[in-house]
């Protein structure tokens, strides 16, 4: 009787998560692979005419190839980002958890003031235009990277206050001190929580919005999602385009997910915690 | 000139030719401030000095190359604007409604994903997948899936003899709407900070409570609630903050309408970016640092105070 009930209530809960998660990307899969007509119908009915392929060349090929522009956008702005992210927040966090002291604590009230306050967005354009960075790749690099700093300090340090200091003088007494005391000694002990924020904030800055919204207008320096954006006040009616080009970006963080899975949840929940 | 280097020496300090005899071992420290380097000039240059001078510009006709000195007309302006009160209210209703709904429901999908479910896995996975997709794409999909009359959810609440609103085209229903979507992609995160939270708590209390005969509500009253308060305080707070700023949900699906309904101080911002208005745009830049920082610091305060409580 009890394992029945037991299993009745696995049963509900299996029904309620497929539907409340798993409808709304059945639904972007089903929209993707219609035709025209049916897509702006915009309901939940199966394909009459599976046009995978077709939509997806149209997708590519439209405005000139600005999707695959947008990949490689995307990519670079990704990959970059995310290393100066990592490197740049891990030597702080160092810093910051191992020696105490006034600069620390201004260090620590700015990595929370990061966290809190909203950027000043035309005060950032008026900056990068100074500096000729405004519309380049490299200005939204620098932006993605002052703006992600804060969250990856904070689950560094919550996981280097986990090596004990005994570490540093024995590495200290060998003669290793400084940079190098960091770069060959507690950088490699950091490899579960440089994965997570790789994957968290590569995700994060994938599917930033945003700030190349704000930064790069145009099509020239366009991400994956600004062109969902363009595609979607250019094809209003081709709902199925749009769907396709909603499926394209999400692969790659679909892959993450994939791979990662285990590891990101494990890893988020270690930092959320004690930072 | 020349009087600095001749005259006598003010004050105490070593004098600057033995500047360099200081101990070697404060030089080099194992910990040495240099790492910090790279990080806060990133941060300086890119982050607080436009902070700071947003309080400048905020005063100011702005056209990015000139600025004339306007004093607090962009406030008042800004203040003025029909739309700014119901953007103002908005936004502090969808922070706390999100960062609400993420708090109870993240507690149960957490305590349902800590127990003994065979599909616990799977479903951990399942609840946790839209927090990766982009919110563009998941404000694309729910605005269709919303629709009145073709909307999947419409079409579901009429089969059960419901008739559905106009979701996002109601005045009424618009913010809320965005609101729940926020919800539906962030209620992972708010779960997988749950699920550290209860699997960190000590299997001895749960013992204590099986010893004197407690039922599941007695272990979930007594032990989960309290013991997982460092989890809800770190979703209380990544939630109160995004939901303050929040723009990319409300513009996908809403653009702040119909009407001004559902625009929030982040949406109003861009809509005066856009139109050219780049001294008010900072105007509500600065209002916004402000009402954040005016509710997240006293809030940070509280809920950290009964976090040393408990």
């Amino acid at each position: 009787m009890r394992a029945l009930k037991k299993l009745s209530a696995e049963t509900i809960a299996f029904v309620l998560a497929t539907v409340i998660f798993l409808v709304p990307f059945s639904f972007m899969l089903l929209t993707a692979v219609k035709d025209q007509a049916q897509a702006a119908d915009l309901d939940f009915a199966w394909p009459g005419e599976w046009r995978i392929v077709e939509n997806v060349i149209a997708v590519v090929e439209a405005r000139d190839y600005v999707l695959l522009r947008a990949f490689v956008n995307s990519t670079i702005l990704t990959v970059a980002s995310v290393a100066l992210i990592v490197i740049f927040a891990a030597m702080a966090a160092f810093v910051l958890q191992r020696r105490a002291g006034a600069i620390g604590k201004v260090a620590n009230f700015l990595v929370l003031s990061g966290l809190i306050i909203p950027p000043a967005i035309v005060p950032t354009i008026w900056l990068l235009q100074t500096l000729g960075l405004f519309k380049t790749l490299p200005g939204l690099i620098l932006v993605e990277v002052a703006f992600g700093l804060s969250y990856a300090v904070l689950l560094f340090r919550a996981f280097i206050a986990a090596i004990p200091r005994e570490l540093d003088e024995a590495a200290q007494i060998d003669g290793c001190s400084g940079p190098a005391l960091f770069f060959r000694v507690i950088f490699p002990l950091l490899r579960p929580v440089t994965i997570t924020v790789i994957l968290t904030t590569s995700v994060a800055v994938f599917n930033d919005f945003v700030n190349p919204l704000y930064f790069t207008p145009g099509d020239d320096n366009a991400t994956v999602q600004v062109t969902l954006y363009n595609f979607q006040s250019q094809y209003s009616t081709q709902w199925n385009l749009l769907f396709t080009d909603i499926v394209l970006i999400t692969i790659p963080p679909l892959l993450a997910f994939v791979f990662f899975n285990r590891k990101i949840v494990a890893g988020m929940t270690a930092g959320a915690i004690k930072g | 000139m020349t009087k600095q280097q001749t005259g006598p020496r003010m004050g105490p300090g070593a004098a600057p030719g033995q500047r360099h005899t200081r101990p070697a071992a404060r030089h080099r420290s194992a910990y040495p401030y240099a790492l910090y380097l790279p990080a806060a000039v990133v941060y300086l240059v890119i982050f607080l000095v436009p902070t700071v001078t947003a309080f400048y510009f905020a005063l100011t006709r702005w056209t990015l190359f000139d600025s004339t000195f306007v004093g607090l007309d962009n406030f008042r302006d800004f203040l003025a604007e029909q739309n700014l009160r119901i953007g103002f209210a908005n936004t502090i209703v969808y922070a706390v409604v999100t960062s609400g709904l993420k708090v109870v429901l993240g507690l149960l999908l957490g305590v349902l994903l800590t127990s003994r479910l065979r599909l616990r896995g799977f479903l951990r996975s399942v609840v946790f997948f839209p927090v990766l997709v982009s919110t563009v794409a998941v404000g694309i999909t729910f605005s269709a899936l919303l629709r009145p009359d073709t909307g999947l959810v419409n079409k579901a609440l009429a089969l059960a003899g419901i008739d559905g609103p106009d979701w996002l085209g109601d005045a009424n229903t618009a913010l809320l709407s965005v609101a729940a979507v926020d919800v539906w992609k962030g209620v992972g995160l708010a779960t997988v900070i749950y699920i550290a939270g209860i699997m960190s708590i000590p299997r001895d209390y749960y013992q204590a409570v099986a010893v004197d005969g407690g039922t599941a509500w007695h272990r979930f009253r007594h032990v989960t609630l309290p013991l997982s308060w460092p989890a809800t305080y770190s979703v209380i707070i990544l939630s109160f903050i995004g939901g303050l700023r929040s723009f990319d949900l409300i513009w996908t699906m809403t653009r702040g309408g119909p009407g001004f309904t559902s625009d929030t101080i982040a949406s109003i911002i861009y809509k005066q970016y856009q139109a050219g208005f780049f001294g008010l745009s900072t105007a509500g830049n600065v209002l916004l640092f402000i009402i954040v920082t005016a509710i997240v610091l006293p809030l940070n305060y509280v809920l950290g105070k009964r976090q040393v409580a408990v």
